[in-house]
């Protein structure tokens, strides 16, 4: 998406953020109970809340015409595979921690993580996930003795 | 006296262990590239669940200037300034690194923090019982004003647009929100998740929003260049010169940062820029500044140091924080059942005293250990980020689990990580969420509390002396920031007219 987030309409795509993020919260807001000022129902503060960020979202985007950016940064490129494996590595974790156990959730998020910058190699990568995993049962299996299975399959 | 009670509690072989513990740890971890002290205390906060309170917030703050002085020596021998405040640092550090005296303006750096830590612990034996007093005629009404004084002045001075950083304070409000109603029992904003009724996690956001958000922002990106220098003990020690040399900048920028400690919200970045800038000015030589001036190392680092102590006498004498640091440190204490407030100090007078008396024994502990250690913290600042985020992320993650047993703590950081690489794309500033999610349901609850006293009359924040001089306070802060606003608009079109005209 190169070109897409820039200097000049970053803070149209901010404000307008904070304007949808307020109303959604307001509305959500409004379904729970509101109450009167003097008792209020659990709805009030989050749907005051919401209505002050979509306030504040709106006055962003109005602000950000007048706003010329001082120096222009050079937008960097998207980073797709760093920011691939580092998202993957993490989706492992729970997953594998959940069907696997401690061990291969900690040998896969650091593998995985690891793939992303391209100055790893598959093999340093291994290297590096072994000698994590091998902390992992040591520190926290054994040492601290966290609430964790090792292997968990099924 | 209470202070030589908190020394007894301090030193106490296992508080004293973990507050060595939290120094050592802090220091390593701050030393890391691309590590600072938020993602120190909140990679090792699931730790200290288990532990007492006096311990844990002992480590808490153990962790808190270890990394801190960690992050100087990133700043001063490679130019990375991995915490924002040592920014200011590398203009002079990094310069006298390259004379071959970054061993010296090390040894400077220390010296200063340790004078400028200490004045600050005395400005807080002071300070907070006096304010404890005056916190106690406080009612619901001024807690809440208090707080929105506090939560505004956090998000305007914060770097970048006022109006970005509010913004970011409402979006932390409402992450506060996210649980049950003490109240009422009715859950809001979970979406159905059972796990979301307890609140979000701490560690999960901290972690999500400054852990695996930077990790996305800068991998690939960020490349450390070893510099190969080596920094023997012996080069630590400054000569008498240079000690002569560096002792009224370090007591001017220790003046700074106590002065702009006590006002809520501004940030520490701010404050070392304020301390290097007034330096520079005085200096009889300000040309040198840039090429390697002592006094542009001293004093900044001085500033920091005295403005982060002072910065607890709110955050433990009222309960307000006044950075995200703070915020994770009171946080933390709410974690382990402890109401901060001015009923603190009374309640927990073990705790109060005995954090200020290891403040003194932490910062010694430093002192001593880095100076047989600098060889090693030189070694651990180039390592590789390829290797140094994978292994972060493994702590992050079990850390993460380890607080409720549970995997769905560490979906919760995935998702604040994107949501914070996502704010960082669009420049909003992540600080104050963390600030508007710890204050949150107390600002709530005496909004809640002050409007059923006086019936739903609104007025109340403005009839009661105490609270109406918050709003005052408040409302100046929002005019002051409009006013700015207003004169650089009108400047850029009065200059937009002349280039037009002529």
């Amino acid at each position: 998406m190169p070109g897409l987030i820039n200097q000049r309409n970053r803070d149209y795509y901010g404000g307008g953020l904070m304007l949808l993020s307020g109303v959604a919260a307001a509305i959500q807001g409004a379904r729970y109970q509101i109450g009167t000022l003097s008792r209020m129902g659990p709805g009030f503060f989050p749907m005051a809340l919401g209505v002050i960020l979509a306030l504040i979202g709106l006055a962003i985007m109005v602000t950000a015409r007048s706003s010329v950016p001082a120096e222009e940064k050079r937008p960097l490129p998207p980073e797709w595979r760093g920011w691939i494996a580092i998202v993957l590595s993490l989706i492992a974790f729970v997953v594998l921690g959940s069907y696997g156990g401690l061990l291969p959730a900690s040998f896969a998020v650091v593998f995985i993580s690891a793939l992303g910058d391209r100055q790893n190699s598959v093999k340093s990568a291994l290297i590096l996930a072994l000698a994590i995993a091998a902390v992992s049962v040591v520190v926290f299996w054994w040492a601290l003795q966290v609430q964790f299975p090792l292997f968990n399959w099924g | 006296m209470d202070l030589w009670f908190g020394f007894g509690v301090a030193l106490e072989p296992h508080n004293l262990m973990w507050s060595f513990f939290g120094v050592l740890v802090g220091n390593l971890i701050g030393v890391l590239p691309g590590m600072g002290p938020i993602s120190a205390i909140s990679m090792l906060l699931p730790l200290t669940y288990t532990l007492h309170p006096v311990a844990a917030i002992l480590m808490l703050a153990g962790i808190f200037y270890g990394s801190q002085y960690g992050g100087a020596i990133g700043a001063i021998l490679l130019n990375l300034p991995c915490h924002p405040p040592h920014a200011v640092t590398c203009l002079d550090g990094y310069p006298m690194t390259l004379k071959g005296k970054g061993g010296t303006a090390l040894g400077i750096t220390m010296i200063a923090s340790f004078f400028a830590a200490s004045f600050g612990i005395l400005v807080m034996i002071f300070a907070s019982p006096l304010l404890v007093k005056v916190a106690f005629k406080f009612g619901p009404a001024e807690i809440f004003s208090i707080m929105l004084l506090g939560l505004l002045a956090g998000g305007t001075m914060a770097r970048g647009s006022p109006l970005k950083g509010v913004a970011m304070t409402v979006v932390g409000l409402l992450v506060g929100v996210v649980g049950t109603d003490v109240n009422t029992g009715v859950m809001r904003f979970t979406f159905g998740f059972a796990e979301l009724s307890d609140r979000v996690d701490l560690a999960a956001l901290a972690l999500g929003l400054f852990g695996v958000a930077e990790f996305l922002r800068s991998v690939n990106r960020l490349h450390v260049v070893g510099s190969g220098m080596k920094v023997r003990m012996r080069d630590m020690r400054p000569s008498k010169a240079e000690l002569k040399q560096a002792f009224f900048p370090t007591l001017r920028g220790t003046l700074i940062g106590t002065l702009f400690g006590a006002m809520p919200g501004t940030g520490p970045t701010i404050t070392t820029f304020i301390a290097y800038a007034f330096e520079r000015k005085i200096s009889k030589t300000p040309e040198r500044f840039g090429q390697g001036a002592l006094e542009g190392v001293a004093a900044p680092e001085a500033a920091n140091h005295s403005k982060t102590q002072v910065d607890f006498i709110p955050t433990m004498s009222l309960g307000i924080p006044g950075d995200p640091i703070m915020a994770l440190i009171l946080g933390a204490l709410m974690i382990q059942g402890i109401q901060p407030g001015p009923q603190l100090i009374s309640e927990h007078a073990d705790l109060f005293w005995g954090l200020i008396a290891s403040f003194w024994i932490g910062n010694v502990l430093l002192l001593v250990l880095n100076v047989p250690l600098i060889g090693l913290w030189v070694k651990l600042l180039q390592v590789p980020y390829r290797y140094l985020y994978p292994a972060a992320l493994f702590f992050i993650a079990v850390g993460v689990y380890s607080t409720n047993n549970s995997l769905f703590e560490v979906g919760e950081v995935l998702v604040f990580g994107l949501i914070g690489a996502l704010f960082a794309a669009l420049d909003f500033p992540a600080a104050p969420i963390l600030l508007g999610y710890v204050l949150g349901p107390m600002v709530e609850e005496n909004f809640r509390r002050a409007l059923l006293l006086s019936r739903g009359d609104l007025l109340v924040f403005v009839q009661r002396p105490i609270s109406a001089s918050f709003i005052a306070a408040s409302a100046l802060l929002v005019l002051a920031q409009l006013f700015f606003a207003l004169r650089a608009a009108l400047r850029k079109r009065e200059a937009a007219a002349r280039l037009a005209g002529g």
